[in-house]
């Protein structure tokens, strides 16, 4: 039995105006990966990304059942989605809305959500995870790229500072 | 600020499904046009144009032999959409590596039941 951790990097790739695709392969069974993506105490491991603390690990694993993923770095920057759960098969596939907190809405507007599609197949042990990530647009796509933890946590910064001077 | 024109940004030169489909094929290797247009199952004149596009964005290099016109990928123009989407990977590469650790730990729990069994 091999017990090496994987070390690689996620591959990003944009299959169409509208999609991010998001591909890794790990060193474990599948219905483990699923597990680490169902559970909220699991979840609080490892969704932070090394950058924070994750808040809020809401899961109702369920048809049409909600979740609420928060974390907050260290400066305090909050990054949330939420969504809901459209398509359950155990161990194999899960599809979700997914809402970015973080782009505000205008009043009265439709929420901007994601469609998100996990899929995991297992091959000698040994799970590929695909997440396909489909906008409704592309400047929603594009806003989300652009929101990566580092630039949103800078421009979210920038903001509360340009608010704050114009408060003064 | 007025959208940049599709000739002079990578970006919106790749937004255009056939030409993504052509970087695609072009990634595997220097192709002749007969290749793409086979590959893509366009018109001549459609796959040219597509062609056109990346080059003026320096998307793809071109090159005689003989009578026919190979293309080949150059990367380096792509740079900038690499450049673009790195933090994002990077975030979702920190996220797994996060993922492993926990994974590694499910698996020795597992194992450890299967032995008190």
């Amino acid at each position: 039995m091999t017990t090496a951790t994987t070390s690689r990097t996620a591959k990003v790739t944009l299959p169409a105006d509208d999609q991010i695709l998001i591909t890794r392969e790990f060193n474990a069974p599948r219905h483990l990966v699923y597990k680490a993506w169902t559970t909220p105490e699991l979840v609080r491991r490892w969704w932070h990304a090394k950058r924070g603390e994750v808040t809020v690990a809401e899961i109702d694993l369920r048809v049409g059942g909600r979740w609420r993923w928060v974390m907050v770095t260290p400066d305090g920057f909050e990054v949330g989605f939420h969504g809901e759960y459209r398509e359950l098969v155990p161990d194999e596939r899960i599809v979700c809305t997914e809402v970015y907190e973080g782009i505000p809405v205008p009043d009265g507007a439709p929420e901007p959500a994601a469609v998100n599609t996990l899929t995991l197949t297992e091959a000698d042990g040994r799970t590929t995870l695909s997440l396909l990530i489909q906008h409704g647009s592309r400047e929603a796509r594009d806003a989300v790229i652009e929101s990566g933890m580092e630039n949103g946590l800078q421009d979210a910064l920038d903001l509360v500072e340009e608010l704050a001077v114009s408060l003064r | 600020m007025a959208r940049a024109a599709t000739t002079t940004d990578a970006f919106n030169a790749v937004a255009e499904p056939r030409r993504r489909q052509i970087l695609d094929v072009l990634a595997g290797g220097e192709r002749p046009v007969n290749d793409l247009v086979h590959e893509l199952g366009l018109a001549q004149p459609q796959v040219s144009k597509h062609l056109r596009v990346l080059r003026e964005v320096g998307a793809v290099d071109v090159r005689d032999e003989g009578r026919q016109r190979m293309y080949r990928l150059n990367g380096h123009a792509l740079k900038p959409i690499h450049d673009w989407i790195a933090p994002f990977e990077r975030s979702w590469s920190e996220r797994f590596e996060a993922l492993d650790d926990v994974l590694e730990q499910l698996k020795k729990e597992a194992d450890d039941d299967d032995g008190h069994d």
